[in-house]
């Protein structure tokens, strides 16, 4: 079926949205600088377009890296709660709230304070991605852990993949409150930026890895939207219909964890998104995939950005952490949500 | 057509279905009736492909039905669940046209389809509302819609089948369902229907199919299976038979 008008333009104001929230991301910060000066600094390579040096300075290594991971991040993040919620068959799963994001912390944490000693001899370049490497996998094992806990015959139990959730952060908080006794300085500073979630650290090596990581993933996400439509049916349905189930849901999961893992290990832990980002967008649109996808892709980057925006505002010339500030807009919304569905009688 | 050829199933040490013969004939409407617990959903099961059988096999036109890809099988074959666990608020219309999706027909013929197979379920002034804003009911029509939109052109080369179909529904929409079953049925569809009550299966089924401790106690025509002697050795309740005064089918009373 073709998009319905009002859907296409509502997707076409969430375009117009993230483009503001770009702007402002470039132009806001400790030093603010006019639009019209950010965009030249953006294209005064390949214009004739004169900016002052110090800001052409600020927003090509500064900002913009950071804008750019702020992008990547947030459309991923949106993009991988939304599949998780489809397989799941349930608006609930974030892929914080399930301990997903804790395994890939737990994964990242592990290759800095061991890795420094086992990897020392790679080149500096690779960290990002030895990182995102130590992130993904404990993505994977923590998805995969959690949908064995909480799936049975009867379908998927929130409450145990929740309980799960909650089982893998408390792992992941010991293990990583393990590590910080024989890290040294460095390290610790490294490793409270996970747990915080921050793009401060943004560069265009992490830019790179994110590209690539995260490419993955929205090149092959959203060829699913149909197939996780029939998944919302539930999976014997799915399969009437001519999904093959067990490859999607591999795909899906690989998918997710490939997608979280490089946004932990780029920006440490960010909650919510996935969470509340989904909710928006189907409150706008609709539960369809095929226009829920693209959707969560642009709301998400959109929220990132202009949260991000808001951290290096609200305490200005000091940021705060974007993932306290994500957890604090996202965790009394998490709360609304499970009042409402316990009002509707099912969890 | 489907059959099934000396199918058993086990779950741990105890045989849930034991050497089940059975054809389905593209036109008929074969009604599967037993007790609870006597295997009818894991034969279901087993005939469309989510449980491997232990023994036997399933045949889906002479090829065996593991041996189709799940695309190829969804064009030939629509299931009906007993209930579905849809938690997100879908356009009623978005879930019927999900019976599209394993079809390439283009969107002209998909949306003629929906009409006809809304109206055929009695759903199409629920079209634009939320899928969860419908009672139990309502809900089983829209899924009822669905599959039918699923083989509603398949013809000879389709497949029906049916888990309780009447189970949540008023007396109006128990014969509406029964009488689409058998309109599919007339397109040239094999349907096949799991049900519960002897009377309905009568009235509607040209064959019936009565399971008993993972066994086919019986095959045939109604009035061939609706005995009295096998009917209360089988429920372990009298009964009479008797002709329906309205229908020339047999009406069963306990």
């Amino acid at each position: 079926m073709s998009v319905p008008a009002v859907k296409r333009s509502i997707l076409f104001s969430l375009a117009l949205l993230l483009l503001l929230a770009v702007l402002l991301s470039l132009a806001l910060g400790p030093v603010s600088i006019p639009f019209t000066d950010a965009i030249g600094a953006l294209l005064h390579r390949v214009t004739s377009w004169t900016v002052a040096a110090d800001t052409a300075l600020i927003v090509e290594h500064i900002r913009l890296p950071r804008t750019l991971m702020g992008m990547l991040i947030g459309a991923t993040l949106a993009l991988t709660g939304a599949a998780m919620q489809g397989l799941f068959r349930n608006p609930l799963a974030d892929p914080a709230l399930i301990g997903v994001s804790s395994g890939a912390a737990l994964g990242a944490a592990l290759v800095i304070v061991l890795g420094s000693v086992w990897l020392a001899a790679l080149p500096a370049a690779l960290m990002p991605y030895t990182q995102a490497a130590g992130a993904f996998a404990g993505a994977l094992l923590t998805t995969w852990l959690v949908y064995r806990l909480g799936s049975s015959n009867q379908g998927v139990s929130m409450a145990s993949m929740l309980l799960a959730g909650v089982a893998i952060a408390a792992l992941s908080a010991a293990v990583v409150g393990l590590l910080t006794y024989i890290a040294d300085d460095a390290m610790l500073r490294a490793l409270t930026f996970w747990n915080m979630g921050s793009l401060g650290a943004a560069s265009y090596d992490r830019v790179g890895m994110l590209v690539l990581c995260c490419g993955v993933v929205w090149w092959r996400l959203p060829r699913q939207a149909r197939a996780l439509n029939a998944l919302l049916l539930g999976e014997s349905e799915a399969r009437h219909l001519g999904v093959e189930v067990e490859r999607v849901k591999r795909e899906l999961v690989l998918l997710t964890a490939l997608g979280v893992g490089a946004a932990v290990a780029a920006a440490g832990l960010i909650g919510f998104i996935g969470l509340v980002v989904p909710h928006l967008a189907r409150l706008l649109l609709g539960p369809d995939h095929r226009q829920l996808l693209p959707a969560c892709m642009l709301l998400g980057a959109a929220l990132l950005l202009l949260a991000d925006v808001a951290a290096r505002l609200l305490v200005a010339p000091a940021e705060l952490p974007l993932g306290i500030l994500t957890a604090l807009l996202g965790a009394p919304f998490f709360i609304a949500l499970l009042l409402r569905m316990q009002r509707r009688g099912g969890l | 057509m489907l059959q099934a050829l000396q199918l058993g199933c086990q779950r741990g040490s105890r045989h849930i279905l034991e050497q089940v013969e059975l054809t389905l004939q593209p036109g008929e409407v074969l009604v599967v009736l037993g007790t609870n617990g006597a295997g009818k959903s894991t034969l279901l099961a087993t005939l469309t492909g989510e449980l491997a059988p232990a023994t036997g096999q399933v045949l889906l036109d002479q090829r065996p039905l593991a041996s189709w890809s799940a695309l190829e099988r969804a064009r030939r074959m629509a299931v009906l669940p007993q209930s579905s666990a849809l938690a997100f608020a879908f356009q009623v219309e978005e879930v019927v046209a999900m019976g599209r999706m394993p079809h390439a027909s283009g969107q002209r013929r998909d949306s003629q389809i929906l009409r006809e197979v809304m109206a055929a379920a009695d759903v199409s002034h629920l079209a634009a509302r939320s899928y969860l804003s419908l009672s139990g009911g309502e809900r089983q029509r829209v899924h009822l819609a669905r599959v039918l939109a699923q083989v509603w052109d398949s013809a000879e080369q389709g497949c029906l089948l049916l888990d309780e179909p009447t189970a949540s529904l008023d007396l109006a929409h128990q014969h509406l369902t029964l009488q689409q079953a058998r309109q599919m049925a007339a397109r040239g569809l094999a349907v096949l229907v799991v049900l519960h009550d002897l009377n309905l299966a009568a009235r509607y089924a040209d064959r019936l199919l009565l399971l008993h401790e993972g066994r086919v106690s019986a095959q045939g025509t109604p009035w061939e299976v609706l005995q009295v002697e096998l009917l209360e050795q089988v429920f372990k309740v009298p009964v009479s038979v008797q002709t329906h005064p309205l229908h020339a089918c047999p009406l069963v009373l306990s």
